[in-house]
């Protein structure tokens, strides 16, 4: 087993108890709700009666069902109206603090939490929704849970949990002008597999992790997920605490020191123990696009798609092939282009539209008349940086709609979607079929960056092309 | 702490063979259907996508033609989101326990909340019992938890069930909220330990 790494510390200074049934109790630091997956909680916790135990270590806001256009009361959908309603009157029940639409805050809840300070390092982070590893980039440990869950940390601020083996990956090197955080944890997830995860933490480090920003390690750790991996971080340093700085929900004045004292130490050790060691090559790594209909079905721009028999499943290669109406020996790059959705947990910050934009401007092109291309900042908070900026006139100029906050197109449940047999590139987090809302539609995951290099060719294309 | 009503020790019946690996939550239950504040009406939403052909007309997926109780899946089934709406669409088409090679971890945990054991078996083995339900789907099978073990008509295999789970579902506490409610002092007492929540 693992010793004194930052998930060892944080794990034993949550430990309530052993449980009868051998699990673990464990304090959860901060309860993120959204509409989605809390009605149902809340409607068991009323069941039995019981209050929230720890309100102000819960959060709520709304992201998966709002509109990302017209955004007045009620929704023309119904179904949303109504989540969204059962949402405002539970966290006025309870004595949650919402961030709502009129808030200016409202967001992604994991693109919300670490910019509002609300994600520390040290914590453990909890949220019914599985992208919620997000978090660890922050160094917290952030666990993706179900709703019966939910209605255990409502009721007793804790979950039942296991200990996982934690697993090191060290990534060697530096990223390409024209490489991400993106296209890193696409090559992680190809190389270790979509079920390669199962029962580890990944701990991410090395050099290329280190030189990453905040908001590229935020896109690293969501995608551990897909890896298979239900929580990975990276161990806080000194851009961790400066991300941090001025929050407005992080630690300051006296406060401040004592937090950096704790963050520093709950650190993994130099001499840290861990159950597995990967290495991945840094240097080696393009931008990755998916050929397939799950995440580690992925490529490099320059390579072609596999034989299936090259693959760890022909079968599900094979199918997969024919759901994309691609062949082996195919490149991705230069394969039409009909939707490009910019946004989501992974890809919906501020540095991911600058980068597009940047794009997009360097390419002093429109977007191809073929394709619909929508921009969704994450949170209102981006949004309005990204006014400040001017990036939202840069969208528009290239014919890229700019919209509301939300998740939009990434899991297709407010009406944006892709329609009968689309292709999209997207810069979400799953590429399942039926994921974007058309059950032949197809998905190709890349960086914001390829999105918007593809955006102006029509088709899919190489961002460092662009930047020459 | 052992609750009778609630345990779950074995799970009896016939199989429905569900091949693939990889079977995303997704298709489990597409997300069109979560916008509904209950769970009430997830057992309908089972595969919906999958279960139909285009035209809208039912084709011959495993739940269209299989009425059994214990779902006989292959590698990472279950993975993608956390929506719990997965496992309580199949607990509510009929699923009373999954054998599988491996599950994904959020959705193996949602299936205890509900005290659906999720089993596995090395892939030959699945391989077999899928064969074997395919060919004869009345076979008895019998998932004996407490034993860690399947039985499909006379072949008897041995399992993995996880000591958690295995002791959540024999000794029926697999309801946690009960079992941590009545620590709620505790939880305070590591709450107040923590030096984040003074801050």
């Amino acid at each position: 087993m693992s010793e004194r790494t930052l998930y060892d510390k944080v794990w034993d200074a949550h430990t309530v108890q052993e449980l009868p049934n051998g699990q673990t109790q464990l304090f959860v630091g901060l309860h993120m709700i959204h509409e989605v997956t809390s009605p149902q909680a809340f409607g068991m916790l009323e069941e039995r009666g019981y209050e929230v135990a720890f309100p102000d270590r819960t959060y709520a806001t709304t992201d998966h069902i709002v509109p990302t256009d017209d955004r007045s009361r009620p929704f023309d959908d119904e179904q949303a109206e109504k989540m969204l309603s059962a949402l405002e009157g539970n966290v006025e029940e309870h004595g949650v603090e919402f961030f709502g639409l009129d808030s200016g805050r409202q967001g992604i809840v994991h693109i919300v939490g670490p910019e509002l300070g609300l994600t520390q390092p040290g914590m453990t982070v909890v949220c019914g929704d599985s992208h919620t590893s997000t978090h660890g980039a922050l160094g917290a440990v952030g666990m993706g849970i179900g709703t019966s869950q939910i209605r255990d940390v409502f009721a007793t601020g804790c979950i039942a949990a296991d200990k996982q083996d934690v697993r090191r990956i060290e990534v060697t090197g530096t990223l390409d002008e024209g490489v991400y955080a993106k296209d890193l944890i696409l090559t992680i997830i190809r190389q270790l597999g979509v079920e390669g995860g199962i029962g580890y933490v990944y701990e991410y480090g090395g050099e290329a992790v280190r030189d990453l920003g905040i908001e590229g390690r935020l896109a690293l750790c969501n995608m551990s997920i897909e890896g298979g991996a239900r929580a990975g971080y990276v161990n806080p340093d000194e851009k961790t605490f400066e991300y941090l700085r001025g929050r407005e929900y992080a630690p300051d004045g006296d406060d401040w020191d004592e937090a950096v004292e704790y963050w520093r130490s709950i650190a993994s050790d130099d001499d840290a123990k861990y159950d597995d060691t990967v290495e991945i090559d840094g240097d080696a790594i393009q931008p990755m696009v998916t050929w397939g209909v799950n995440p580690g079905q992925v490529i490099g721009i320059d390579e072609t798609v596999p034989e299936p028999a090259e693959t760890n499943d022909p079968e599900a290669a094979r199918k997969a092939q024919e759901h994309m109406d691609v062949s082996p020996g195919d490149s991705m790059k230069g394969v039409d282009v009909d939707v490009a959705f910019l946004g989501s947990c992974t890809n919906g910050r501020l540095s991911d539209l600058r980068e597009a934009a940047r794009v997009l401007e360097a390419s002093g092109r429109e977007a191809d008349d073929g394709v619909r291309a929508l921009a969704v900042p994450g949170s209102q908070t981006v949004r309005r940086k990204a006014e400040e900026e001017g990036l939202d006139e840069i969208f528009k100029h290239a014919g890229v709609q700019w919209r509301e906050p939300g998740c939009s197109m990434c899991i297709a449940m407010n009406g944006d979607r892709i329609e009968d047999g689309e292709l999209c590139v997207s810069s979400s987090n799953r590429n399942y079929v039926g994921r974007q809302g058309s059950e032949n539609g197809k998905t190709v995951l890349a960086s914001p960056a390829t999105l918007a290099a593809s955006v102006v060719r029509g088709e899919i294309a190489d961002p460092r092309e662009v930047f020459g | 702490m052992t609750d009778d009503r609630k345990a779950v020790r074995r799970v009896a019946g016939t199989g429905v063979p569900l091949r693939g690996d990889d079977i995303d939550t997704d298709q489990i239950v597409p997300a069109r259907f979560l916008k509904e504040v209950t769970f009430d009406n997830m057992g309908k939403y089972a595969f919906y996508d999958a279960r139909r052909d285009d035209d809208g007309s039912l084709n011959d997926h495993p739940l269209n033609v299989y009425s059994g109780n214990v779902l006989v899946v292959n590698d990472n089934f279950g993975c993608g989101s956390s929506r719990e709406h997965a496992p309580q669409a199949l607990m509510r088409w009929g699923v009373e326990a999954i054998v599988g090679e491996s599950f994904a971890e959020i959705f193996a945990d949602n299936c205890k909340s509900l005290g659906i054991p999720t089993v596995t078996l090395d892939a030959d083995a699945v391989d077999e019992i899928q064969t074997r339900i395919e060919e004869e789907p009345e076979t008895p099978l019998e998932v004996d938890v407490e034993k860690e073990r399947v039985t499909v008509g006379e072949t008897e295999y041995d399992a993995n069930i996880g000591d958690a789970q295995k002791e959540a579902l024999v000794e029926g506490i697999w309801d946690t909220t009960a079992l941590m409610r009545s620590s709620l002092d505790l939880a305070k007492e590591t709450h107040d330990e923590l030096p984040y929540t003074d801050w």
